[in-house]
């Protein structure tokens, strides 16, 4: 039966969210090393759990087989890192949570991933572009990783740093062809890069945790990985022909639990059949 | 779409050392690619440790028509292999 429309309009949408599982924990919880780790091992895991449920939702509809495939190898590759992260992230936190409770079962403000990989997909141009800005970061930030005080980071970093080489070269290859190929698909990637651009800021925006995790080794501060980002990402707009948007501006906020209206749309796709039947196992 | 690119067979030397054996084919804009998507489509399951990749237009195959004169002569001629020998016993298993 649908809800009828005084479920709907329920006045007391702030106050259910106030109560719901996990929300507004943090605020209340005291800073520890602990809750830095898990908060950090999330941002990780949900930048990739997000971006591979998105790379994954072109799964039989690419514009060739061959892509069809490739994009769905990455989307796994994505997923199986976000296994990684979430797992380690639910260990430390200590509450009886594993990876597919913390991917299915927390709510929109409890994911901290960056609002570019939220982004919904556009063409296969957007796509695309998303991903080689995405790359661009998430080499030198797995590379950095690799170096971690915690071996566990390390570990985990290691073995996708493998893939992510591969991801970044086919999505800068890409980019170069289609940027510098017809007129058509290069108005497509510049109109792409242009639409994301103001997402790319929040990668190198620090907050007091961040600061914290760096200041332990942990995990890298992440103004630092601007210059090896730029360093790829100029480069690879030069040889694409592409014209690197002047704004500095930043959308931000996503790392800290606030995400765009797309976000609660992935989520229902994503989550629905974990909501519908809890534990469900096949 | 798809038939604007050319076809391309792909060979793969599996794990063990053996001869690149021929594994299928795909579609690609350039060579570069193709290794990319036989990468992608043909080693997923760990199958490989190497790639080759041919344009299909450049394989020059035997017509099915030439069956008969080209391989069934050679059905006649049982002394070409070699089972004609008698092994001495020193030899032992061979």
């Amino acid at each position: 039966m649908a809800p009828a429309m005084s479920d709907i309009m329920t006045p007391d949408a702030a106050e259910l969210a106030r109560v719901a599982p996990g929300h507004g924990k943090a605020a209340a919880e005291s800073v520890s090393p602990e809750r830095d780790l898990f908060v950090g091992l999330t941002r990780l895991g949900d930048n990739t759990l997000i971006l591979g449920h998105r790379v994954s939702e072109w799964c039989g509809h690419s514009p060739i087989l061959e892509e069809d495939i490739a994009l769905a190898n990455m989307a796994l590759d994505l997923i199986g890192q976000t296994q990684l992260w979430l797992g380690l992230a639910g260990q430390v936190e200590g509450a009886g949570r594993d990876a597919d409770a913390l991917a299915f079962r927390r709510d929109a403000w409890d994911f901290r991933n960056l609002l570019l990989v939220e982004r919904p997909n556009g063409d296969f141009g957007h796509t695309l572009m998303r991903q080689f800005l995405f790359d661009a970061w998430h080499q030198p930030m797995l590379a950095a990783l690799q170096g971690s005080s915690d071996a566990r980071i390390a570990e985990i970093a290691a073995k996708a740093a493998k893939e992510v080489a591969y991801h970044v070269e086919r999505s800068a290859d890409l980019v170069i062809r289609l940027g510098d190929g017809t007129e058509d698909s290069h108005q497509r990637m510049q109109a792409a890069l242009e639409a994301l651009w103001p997402y790319t800021g929040e990668m190198f925006l620090g907050d007091p945790t961040d600061a914290r995790l760096a200041e332990a080794g942990v995990m890298p501060a992440p103004e630092g990985l601007r210059a090896p980002w730029e360093a790829s990402v100029t480069a690879v707009l030069a040889e694409a022909t592409l014209v690197r948007p002047a704004s500095a501006f930043a959308h931000k906020g996503g790392k800290q639990g606030r995400h765009t209206e797309h976000m609660g749309h992935l989520l229902t796709s994503m989550q629905w059949l974990q909501r519908s039947y809890p534990g469900a196992k096949w | 779409m798809s038939n604007e690119w050319p076809l391309w067979e792909v060979f793969i030397r599996g794990q063990h050392g053996l001869n690149h054996r021929h594994v299928g084919s795909l579609h690609a804009p350039d060579a570069e690619l193709a290794i990319r998507h036989a990468r992608d489509v043909y080693t997923r399951r760990n199958e490989g440790v190497s790639i080759w990749v041919v344009p299909s237009a450049q394989i020059t195959a035997s017509a099915p028509g030439d069956k008969g004169p080209l391989f069934e002569p050679s059905n006649a001629k049982v002394y070409r292999h070699p089972t004609f020998y008698d092994i001495p016993d020193e030899v032992g298993h061979m």
